[in-house]
């Protein structure tokens, strides 16, 4: 399990951010983190993987303390982190970075599997360079694949859907639902996205730094869509 | 092949080299030429009036490789060598060029080529150099390349060309000059380190209609190192040509980047790209959260700007 205990983040550049998070990320199962923009949801993540350290409180990975622990060092304990932003990189090609990810040099088959799964064809993507000739949509989905690429056990995806199209979204849909069912594995995604919230079996919303309401998501599910704590759906847009 | 330890070690590094060449090749140790090999389309022949060699390509080559590696194993040699290449019209061939310089002493060495190249309309030219230095002396491992190239009608030139480190000091002077719908392609990755300095100076002239000429330069400097890279680009017909010079600077590295853009023609369209900085933090972070230390992702982010 994963666990953060009373988590609060203050940064030079503004405090409060997270303002006393607990939160418990259980293996075989799929937490969803929702809530408005700039409510603190990319800087919960970003203290999991260790690009923040929390100005108190703890974060523990199966009762370790991990709160001081490099970004690498956590990244080899096992967390997972694909960014709502991907980054370029001149002169890296996707299989480099798959490669990298998984920690193995990687046949194209396998590389097919895992490209397939946000809807990519490996032999058209894998030599081609991680840079700006690379639409948006691409980035992201390939940002998603070297973490679905890697042997992990704690997987945060931030945003997911973010520039996804519709048709590569739902095979998405079916990557997550997969990776829940290994009991091993613990899913954390960020995400505004309803059809992401009728997946999950946890729920918690974040604003202004601190959990507003958390439960399973039959608990929560319903008081989203139905605004009566003031949030109003758009569309399929939760926040 | 007997050949000196030293020379097969650079032989591994600048070529793919693995005991022999297959096909034509010429191969220089200090200073002298001490084996090559014709093919059938390929025909080397030495220079009467100075050090070097005449290579003939004919139309008939077609994706050929000719090898013509230069090695420095000691110190206190000083190489300067001509090689001038004739590519037939319709010839299309892959030079493999490239030098090591191992210096032993506290002499320094150096490597001179002087490169000419004449392509004849419609052929095409792959030239790929690497350079490196290396050895326990003190003295300076010196190579100083120059490059002058005559591109016909509709000929294209390719040169990807490399220096990862270990040379002292390097002076790189390449000239172009270019006909009508000839196109010419550069790839220059340098990393220096440490007290190395290099300089590296382009001169397209875009003479023909419907010229082109695509520039890619990319640096590394750490260390003390210092980089000066200037570009001359002129436009004078119809034509298109494009530079860029992107470097990565580290610890206190320092690059000068002086790109210069000359269009004398209203249909002269050239764009000139440089960005000089340190690398990204959020590359080396995502390369972290992928479980490389930090270290190794600054090793990962260089080798791959730098096509190394
Ligand atoms: N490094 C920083 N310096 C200053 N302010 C920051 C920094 N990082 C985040 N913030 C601010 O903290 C708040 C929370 O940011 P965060 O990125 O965590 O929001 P979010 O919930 O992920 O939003 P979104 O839904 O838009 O992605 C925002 O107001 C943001 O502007
Ligand atoms: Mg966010």
């Amino acid at each position: 399990m994963l666990s953060l205990v009373d988590v609060k983040l203050d940064l030079e550049t503004k405090d409060n951010l997270i303002n006393g998070v607990s939160l418990d990320i259980m293996p075989g199962k799929l937490t969803v983190i929702t809530g408005p923009n700039g409510g603190g949801k990319t800087s919960l993540a970003k203290l999991i993987a260790g690009l923040y350290v929390p100005t108190s409180g703890k974060i523990l990975l199966d009762g370790e303390d991990i709160s001081h622990l490099s970004v690498t060092d956590r990244a080899k304990k096992g967390i997972a982190y694909a960014f709502q932003q991907p980054v370029s990189f001149k002169g890296i090609t996707v299989r480099e970075l798959l490669e990298i990810a998984s920690g193995n040099e990687m046949s194209e088959m396998k590389m097919c599997r895992i490209l397939e799964k946000v809807g990519l064809c490996a032999r058209e993507y894998m030599d081609r360079e991680m840079d700006s000739h690379l639409s948006g949509g691409e980035m992201k989905r390939i940002e998603i694949a070297t973490v679905l690429s890697r042997p992990a056990k704690y997987i945060v995806f931030d945003e997911p859907e973010a520039g996804i199209d519709l048709w590569s979204f739902t095979s998405l849909i079916d990557a997550f639902e997969t990776l829940k069912k290994d009991e091993d594995r613990a899913l954390l995604i960020i995400s505004h996205q309803e059809r992401i919230l009728q997946i999950a079996d946890y729920i918690a919303v974040i604003k202004d730094g601190l959990i507003t309401q958390s439960g399973t998501k039959d608990e929560v599910l319903p008081e989203l869509m139905d605004g009566s704590r003031g949030y109003c759906p758009k569309g399929k847009e939760i926040f | 092949m007997e050949l000196n330890g030293i020379t097969e070690k650079i032989l591994k590094e600048i070529t793919d080299w693995d005991g022999i060449f297959s096909g034509a090749y010429s191969l220089r140790e200090n200073g002298e030429c001490i084996s090559f090999q014709n093919s059938d389309h390929i025909r080397i022949v030495k220079k009467e009036d100075k050090p070097g060699i005449d290579i003939y390509i004919s139309e008939k080559a077609s994706g050929e490789t000719v090898y013509i590696p230069a090695c420095v194993t000691k110190s206190d040699v000083k190489d300067l060598v001509y090689n001038d290449f004739h590519v037939q019209s319709g010839a299309d061939v892959i030079i493999v060029a490239g030098c090591g310089v191992h210096t032993d002493g506290e002499e320094g060495s150096n490597h001179n080529g002087i490169h000419r190249f004449f392509l004849e309309a419609g052929s095409h030219a792959v030239y790929k150099e690497k350079h490196i230095g290396f050895g326990e002396g003190s003295g300076k491992r010196i190579i100083d390349p120059v490059t002058y190239a005559e591109i016909g009608d509709g000929a294209v030139l390719e040169m990807e060309t490399l220096q990862l480190g270990g040379v002292d000091s390097t002076v790189r002077d390449t000239k172009a000059v270019l006909s009508k719908d000839a196109k010419l392609i550069i790839h220059e990755s340098i990393l220096t380190d440490g007290e190395e300095t290099a300089e590296t100076k382009f001169a397209v002239d875009l003479d023909g209609e419907d010229s082109s000429v695509d520039l890619v330069s990319r640096s590394v400097a750490r260390g003390n190192s210092v980089q000066e890279y200037s570009s001359v680009i002129n436009g004078k017909v119809r034509c298109t040509g494009h530079s860029e010079c992107d470097a990565i600077l580290s610890e206190n590295g320092r690059v000068n980047a002086a790109p210069a853009l000359n269009a004398s023609s209203t249909d002269a369209s050239l764009i000139h790209e440089a960005a000089i900085g340190k690398i990204a933090g959020e590359q080396i972070i995502k390369l972290m959260t992928l479980g490389l230390t930090e270290e190794e992702a600054e090793e990962k982010i260089i080798a791959g700007f730098l096509g190394a």
